[in-house]
């Protein structure tokens, strides 16, 4: 219940975010100096009444408040415009190459959680030792890297001296497969094409590794610096006196109650995550949402810019809201008190 | 009256006092390895770039065009005259490094500076100001706070045009946000404290309570997150670069260096590998600094 009604709160603060965030993505695309239009087009258009045509079509000659409300009251019904180059739809464009973005920034969160947990616990466990020092410096170089460099360096290293992975792409080319789901691993899955998931799979793990970095480097820090503090604590030292063993002690019993900074910091991640993933799907050619933006920058496809702008806004607000749900759920104490 | 003899006094005992503070911090600093590891390379990234044109063998833009590709040194073909090799047009990579840590560095500069600045002041009115305007200031910082940082810049400079002042501006209206949150949450701590009440009662203005009483007691989260904040424009600024929207070459910068360096990464790693690892290193650097300067400015956080 009191998660429902938290949400709801949430909504009143939400709302205006959204606006505020549909604002500025409107007026970004006025920052441009010069004629939009005329930008836009490019060598593309010739004449003056093409021009004239193209303004009128795409709402440049009415005033600044009537564009906003018209651009406000597309996108509440899902109609972000079309983009200049292809004239498909841009919330189509978002959703075909979305999946794929979903499916990278996944594998790199879940990458980032599964190997960064323990190794945090690991060096808490094993608080100034060697291996800590070692855990420690490591995960300060990694919040430090570059994406850009790490996957260049990656690429040489392990596609192109090695040829361990692919260099660039989802999938090799040998492969035709018919987007089900839109995720790369499933529809390999449920197609009959033999090795198709393998190639995909070899696709996905270096791209993985490198998005993930960064979010993994953080977690490590944010679990050890958690559990040093809970195991700090009054009660860990008597489950330490009545015998209990270490592991026990920490995975059972620590590690519930230091998840909840843990958990603020992967929220956190998801503005990263997406800044990465921008870097992430240019270097690997991954056909995502970040490069689609990076590309229609290039293109000055300005309806694509705002509307992509704008759902990569929304996306955001959601994963926050769902990650100050989720605190509730992990956090009795948050429940009672409100 | 003031007797001009204890005054005098005062203030030599102010003094002592500050030195004594200084100290004191400079002693929690230095327990903290990593930020004395991050402050020498620091200070050496600041040396290299004050003394560039004495320390590199070239200049920044200068073209040896029957030296193209040249590997380091230490490699078969390598030569001395150019350090760490050539890139495809001939020009000596240890001295395109060595301008790149000038223009890094002031970027960093004008970044953390100029979103510094408006940030704290804008944090300050708010913690101030009637709940009507602190609203409407923090519903505005949480709207830009909800693009990730890399795409609004990314978008802001591809509508304004790739180039480094427009990236620098873009790297840092996305910083301003921190700046604005902490600075206010400083205020608002302090801002019933009874010295406050005090300067209020004999009737100072607003401008003189904020800039004179609270700022001063508001400053280490701030220096903490404008050090974090090098760290952050350097990264940002770079990977502008590296997209083609930031600084546009010849500029050394770091990030546009790696852009020219993607097609070579067959055939010569050096102008792949230093740029980066310069990035890195830097980058470390700021952020070592900034956690060291965390615990040592922190009062709760106990030395281990």
């Amino acid at each position: 219940m009191s998660v429902l009604r938290m949400i709801f709160g949430r909504i009143s603060v939400v709302l205006p975010t959204l606006i505020g965030a549909a604002l500025v993505a409107f007026f970004i695309i006025r920052l441009a100096p010069g004629d939009p239009v005329e930008l836009m087009v490019g060598e593309r258009a010739s004449s003056a009444e093409q021009l004239q045509s193209l303004r009128h079509q795409y709402g440049f000659d009415q005033p600044l408040w009537k564009q906003f409300a018209d651009f406000a009251g597309h996108a509440v019904q899902g109609d972000l415009g079309r983009s200049i180059v292809t004239n498909r739809p841009v919330l189509t464009e978002f959703a075909s190459l979305f999946p794929a973005t979903v499916e990278l920034g996944l594998c790199a969160i879940l990458f980032a959680i599964v190997l960064g947990i323990p190794i945090g616990c690991l060096a808490a466990a094993y608080r100034g030792s060697t291996l800590d020092y070692g855990i420690v410096t490591l995960s300060a170089v990694g919040a430090s890297m570059p994406i850009f460099w790490w996957g260049l360096m990656s690429i040489m290293a392990f596609s192109v001296m090695l040829g361990w992975t692919p260099v660039s792409g989802r999938i090799s080319d040998v492969y035709f497969i018919e987007p089900v789901t839109g995720f790369m691993l499933i529809d390999t899955l449920l197609s009959d094409e033999k090795g198709a998931f393998g190639s995909a799979l070899a696709h996905l793990i270096l791209p993985t590794v490198i998005l993930g970095t960064q979010p993994l480097a953080t977690i490590v820090r944010m679990s050890r610096s958690s559990l040093l503090e809970v195991l700090g604590e009054d009660y860990m030292r008597t489950a330490r006196s009545f015998g209990m063993s270490s592991t026990r002690l920490i995975f059972v019993y620590a590690l519930r109650n230091a998840l909840v900074p843990i958990v603020t910091v992967l929220g956190l991640q998801i503005g990263s995550l997406c800044g990465g993933a921008i870097l992430t799907e240019t270097i690997f050619a991954w056909p995502g949402v970040g490069r689609w933006m990076v590309e229609s920058i290039q293109r000055r496809d300005y309806p694509v810019i705002q509307g992509g702008a704008l759902l990569i806004a929304g996306l955001v607000v959601a994963v926050n809201l769902t990650v100050d749900a989720s605190y509730y759920l992990l956090n009795p104490r948050l429940r009672r008190s409100r | 009256m003031k007797n001009p003899a204890t005054s005098q006094l005062g203030r030599a005992g102010q003094t002592s006092a500050i030195i004594h503070q200084w100290l004191v911090f400079w002693r929690k600093l230095r327990l903290h390895r990593g930020a004395v590891i991050g402050l020498a390379i620091m200070v050496c990234l600041c040396l290299a770039a004050l003394l560039a044109p004495l320390i590199a063998p070239h200049g920044s833009t200068e073209q040896f065009r029957d030296a193209v590709l040249l590997p380091p040194f230490w490699q078969e073909g390598g030569s001395l005259s150019f350090p760490l090799g050539t890139d495809d047009v001939g020009r000596d990579l240890f001295s395109r490094l060595i301008f790149g840590a000038r223009l890094s560095l002031f970027i960093g500069a004008v970044v953390v500076g100029s979103s510094l600045l408006v940030g704290t002041v804008l944090g300050l009115f708010a913690a101030f100001s009637p709940k009507l305007v602190d609203d409407l200031i923090m519903r505005v910082m949480d709207i830009l706070l909800v693009f990730p940082s890399l795409l609004l810049a990314v978008v802001v400079v591809g509508v304004m045009g790739p180039g480094l002042g427009n990236a620098m501006i873009a790297v840092a209206v996305v910083c301003v946000p921190s700046y604005t949150r902490l600075a206010r949450a400083a205020a608002m701590a302090e801002r019933n404290k009874d010295y406050v009440l005090a300067s209020q009662g004999v009737g100072a203005g607003l401008f003189r309570i904020i800039f004179i009483n609270v700022l001063p007691n508001c400053m280490s989260p701030l220096i903490v997150q404008a050090t974090l904040g090098f760290a952050v424009a350097i990264l940002d600024a770079a990977a502008l670069g590296f997209l083609g929207l930031g600084a546009q070459p010849p500029t050394p910068e770091w990030g546009t260096m790696l852009a020219g360096a993607l097609r070579y990464f067959y055939t010569a790693w050096w102008v792949v590998t230093f740029p980066g690892l310069l990035i890195l290193v830097t980058v470390l650097a700021f952020n070592l600094l900034g956690d060291g300067l965390r615990d040592a400015l922190d009062p709760r956080i106990q030395q281990p």
